[in-house]
């Protein structure tokens, strides 16, 4: 009896664990096989096609594409939010007057969808009529800013938008760090002679490798993710120029009938998160235990 | 020492000047949004009598037409009925799925952290990395799911997605919030014979209001915002808002309609910034420990 | 036959056995006192016997019933938590009111009961208060009106006063014996304060690694410690252990070249053993009372009502405590005096007392 009772707390578990054990690993399990067989329209599960699928993925042209994209944007999206929200933060951080206003000016895009954030920025960066109208009509006359119609270039639209969207959310991190730093080890630097710049670069920066690594790994693993941004801001043009892995999976999923082909990119895709989570989770809940 | 004080003073002008331009650089996008959605076509394109127009000048003739149009009868696709019957599809969606999210994420972090058992640190774990997968990874055996269940398509289906999707942030939003409560507080329930639930109802879910405007937010922004789910999962009569959106802008033919997307794209951004400014305290608290653990 | 048995209980978690077949008997009435350092198991035993956590093994029984297989709200004990554990949302008639209402006593008999505790305890004031608008000093009130207000067989206190500060802890400490005198209930009272400990038990429990080093009343503790841990954790200053070496005759005892006479509730050791000869800081006086010995000065510490003298007697620091005004200079060697008569001697290598 008593032991019956005992178990009611994991009986309250088991519906979401069930759910999450379907859902997450056993999905997991399902695109990891459907990426060993021929299935194309429809999932199949008789013949099998062996590894050969990832290869296909490695020597499509469009991964390729997809591969470069990801390692641009990754870079520059991480490296972008991170330079941005430190610089933002440690400036927050010097009794700013308006301090709430600013911080809630920086963070609002980040409540916005990728999609409404896709959708104006195509529009600010339409040529002839965006940014590049009015600064010419503000007397730049040369100006040009018509990336996003440019193969080359169109990558970096994608970095500029993504970047907007989510420097504050980084500043918000490196601000709450901020003023989670003992007091106390600021009155001993500064007492040992630390002033200004030379107290962030030794003293406070080193303070804020948790939020760095905290940024770095959620930063990253959105970057992965990141889908809806492209397909509002550029649909992954021209042409395929700014295809991501995430739109390669489902070009080729929903458009293409080479539903093993996507599999084997979301498991790609997959493997490039673990790299980054797992350490993260690992160290993280070893920590974390009380 | 008067050249150390000018020094300063440049410094904090400086710091100033960055913070400002950076401020703009923020708000640029938001009041171009808004200027364009209250213009005519040819005030947005600079025909005559409008030459002097660029993104971020002021509407001359301000006009909520294009609200209008958007909201009731811009075309998507065939139907030329405006976004109106996806923003409620979105809200009926947003609904279910948060009430549901939040609810099973209140109780997953309670047992976790209250009814300790063997392997419950496993299970947490488990349950952390559901916060992390590219959901590209589910996509496939999830649309499989739906059909099987019958609910393929249809707002239930989306509900159903979201809510297996967000029960991982709504526990871990939960477990690290009820850890925070001392345990003393659950012993003496117990000895003064509250029960499991009793417990749950009475001593902790009076005491969760701050964690339940966090896991709202989180879940309310995140599920109104999705597209990927939505256009992978929604029959045509199911489909939510973004969806729809990217849809009116980016699949339209003939000319585009600056002034009607940028309206389309307001209504879209509204409800998640207005929840941003009302709960901001909230949203910011969301979005850092979503990310770290507590 | 004990009201509350605990019969050769253990508690492991993992790997570490944090209770060792722990056996204690408790009358009916009695206030029970454990003691001992942090993390001794205290908090795990008190919660075993309210059911928060089951044994490794062992019994437990309440008026011969086993009840360690009950879940706790069936056991019938009501428990006061360090941090009091108020419910938060709730106000203090409601907090009081809790282990009624969960027992399904009625609305008017829940009020008339909690009114009932509320004037016993004066804070009939606080009722619609939140515990946040309250001081420690009510906190701790409300939470042992919660456990009154269920008349269990039996109390457990948790270190209910350590989170009070030092004036209001000696107040609630009477106030507790006094309501203890007049309910007659049963008590387990958990506390790391040996004057806690010493000034309210009708017995003692000083445990340590697991184990009940000693169980008796508070004299006994003082007067006749069982071994050389409880003799250093009860009093304070702590008892002075002096290496010490068993005389010829069975009646002396030599502490370098000094030679003291055995106490008589010693028992007698073996020529030249070396044992340990415990020495109470008050035993020491300047007015001649014992016997002499000869200690180096060193240091002089006056806390008020006394004088603590810190001594060298042949290399061991001793401690001893003197009345204030006490005229005494540092550095200098003297003559003091220890009375001997309650003074035990141990063995060297189990640490167990000697006694006659
Ligand atoms: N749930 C648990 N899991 C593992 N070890 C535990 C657990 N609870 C207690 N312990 C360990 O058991 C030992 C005894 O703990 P307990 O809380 O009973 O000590 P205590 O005597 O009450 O100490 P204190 O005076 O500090 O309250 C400690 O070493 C503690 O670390
Ligand atoms: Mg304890």
């Amino acid at each position: 009896m008593r032991k019956l009772r005992g178990l009611a707390p994991q009986l309250t578990l088991l519906p979401s664990l069930i759910l999450v054990a379907v859902t997450v690993y056993g999905f997991i399990a399902v695109t990891m096989v459907l990426s060993l067989t021929k299935s194309r329209m429809l999932p199949r599960f008789d013949r099998w096609e062996g590894f050969d699928n990832y290869a296909r993925v490695w020597n499509h042209p469009r991964w390729e594409v997809a591969m470069e994209n990801f390692a641009i944007f990754g870079i520059l999206y991480i490296g972008g939010t991170l330079f941005i929200g430190l610089l933002l933060a440690i400036f927050l951080d010097q009794k700013i007057r308006a301090e709430g206003a600013l911080r809630t000016i920086y963070l609002y895009p980040m409540a916005l969808s990728f999609i409404v954030t896709g959708v104006a920025w195509q529009w600010i960066m339409t040529p002839d009529l965006g940014l590049e109208r009015a600064f010419q009509i503000w007397g730049w006359d040369s100006f040009e800013f018509d990336w996003i119609t440019q193969s080359e270039m169109a990558i970096y639209c994608v970095v500029i938008a993504g970047v907007w969207q989510a420097s504050g959310f980084v500043m918000a991190l490196f601000l709450a760090a901020l003023r989670g730093i003992n007091p106390e080890i600021l009155a001993a630097a500064k007492m040992d002679g630390a002033s200004g710049p030379s107290m962030y670069w030794h003293v406070i920066v080193p303070a804020l490798r948790p939020a760095f690594l905290t940024a770095i790994v959620v930063q990253g693993h959105l970057a992965i993710k990141s889908y809806d941004l492209v397909v509002a801001l550029t649909g992954g043009g021209p042409g395929f120029s700014t295809e991501l892995p995430s739109t390669f999976m489902y070009e080729f999923t929903f458009s293409r009938n080479e539903m093993a082909v996507g599999a084997s990119s979301a498991v790609m895709m997959l493997v490039l998160v673990m790299i980054l989570i797992v350490p993260y989770l690992y160290s993280e809940l070893r920590d974390g235990d009380r | 020492m008067a050249t150390a004080r000018n020094r300063a003073s440049f410094e904090r002008g400086f710091v100033y000047l960055v913070l400002l331009l950076s401020a703009a650089f923020f708000l640029m996008p938001l009041i171009a949004m808004i200027f364009t959605s209250l213009k005519s076509m040819p005030e947005i394109t600079g025909a005559a009598g409008f030459e002097n127009n660029t993104i971020l000048t002021p509407p001359k003739e301000p006009s909520v037409a294009a609200w209008g149009a958007a909201w009731s009868s811009a075309c998507i696709a065939v139907a030329c009925e405006g976004l109106r019957s996806y923003f409620w599809n979105s809200v009926l969606m947003v609904v279910f799925a948060v009430a549901i999210s939040v609810m099973l994420g209140a109780v997953n972090g309670y047992v976790l952290s209250k009814w300790r058992f063997r392997g419950d640190n496993i299970v947490f774990g488990m349950l952390l990395f559901g916060c992390f997968i590219p959901f590209q990874i589910v996509l496939i055996p999830m649309a499989r799911l739906l059909g099987i269940l019958d609910i393929a398509g249809t707002i239930p289906g989306l509900v159903f997605v979201h809510v297996c999707y967000g029960i991982p942030f709504t526990t871990l939003f939960f477990r690290n919030f009820y850890v925070t409560i001392p345990d003393e507080l659950v012993k003496a329930a117990r000895i003064d014979g509250a029960g499991f639930w009793s417990i749950f109802f009475l001593i902790l879910l009076p005491i969760s209001t701050p964690i339940f405007v966090v896991a709202i937010i989180w879940q309310f922004t995140g599920v109104w915002n999705d597209f990927l789910f939505g256009a992978s999962f929604a029959g045509a009569d199911a489909r939510p808002l973004m969806v729809a959106l990217n849809n009116l802008v980016n699949t339209s033919t003939g000319t585009k309609t600056y002034n009607i997307d940028m309206a389309g794209a307001m209504i879209a951004a509204l409800p998640t910034m207005l929840v941003y400014i009302v709960g901001g305290r909230y949203f910011v608290r969301g979005l850092t420990s979503g990310a770290v653990k507590g | 036959m004990a009201q509350l048995n605990i019969d050769r209980v253990s508690k492991s978690f993992g790997k570490t056995e944090v209770l060792k077949e722990v056996s204690i008997g408790i009358e009916e009435g009695e206030f029970l006192v454990l003691v001992g350092p942090s993390g001794c198991g205290k908090s795990t035993l008190l919660n075993m016997i309210a059911g928060l956590l089951d044994p490794s093994s062992g019994e437990i029984r309440l008026d011969d019933a086993r009840i360690d297989d009950q879940e706790p709200k069936d056991r019938n004990i009501a428990m006061v938590f360090q941090s009091y554990a108020l419910y938060p949302s709730m106000t203090v008639e409601k907090n009081m009111a809790f282990p009624l209402r969960m027992a399904g006593v009625s609305k008017a008999d829940q009020k008339a009961k909690v009114n009932e505790v509320a004037t016993l305890l004066q804070i009939e004031h606080l009722l619609n208060r939140k515990p946040a608008a309250l001081s420690g000093g009510q906190r701790q009130r409300v939470a042992m009106g919660r456990a009154l207000v269920r008349d269990p067989k039996l109390f457990l206190f948790d270190e209910p006063l350590s989170n009070l500060d030092a004036k209001l802890r000696v107040d609630m400490r009477t106030e507790i014996k006094l309501l203890h005198q007049r309910l007659g209930k049963t008590i387990v009272y958990v506390t790391h304060d040996q004057v806690e400990a010493m000034t309210m038990a009708s017995r003692i429990a000083v445990m340590e690694g697991g184990l009940v080093q000693q169980l008796g009343t508070p004299a006994e503790i003082y007067d006749r410690p069982a071994n050389m841990f409880v003799a250093t954790f009860m009093g304070s200053p702590a008892m002075n252990l002096l290496p010490a070496i068993a005389g010829a005759d069975g009646k002396t005892i030599m502490v370098g070249d000094q030679t003291l006479p055995l106490s008589p509730i010693a028992a007698a050791p073996a020529k030249g053993q070396t044992v340990k000869l415990g020495l109470r800081p008050e035993w020491f006086n300047l007015t001649g009372e014992g016997s002499a010995i000869v200690a180096r000065v060193e240091l002089i510490e006056p806390t008020g009502p006394d004088v603590y003298v810190s001594l060298r007697i042949n290399g061991e620091r001793v401690m001893a405590r003197l009345p204030a005004g006490t005229e005494i200079d540092a550095g200098t060697e003297r003559t003091f005096h220890v009375t001997l008569d309650k003074a035990p001697i141990f063995d060297a290598d189990t640490g167990a007392a000697l006694y006659a």
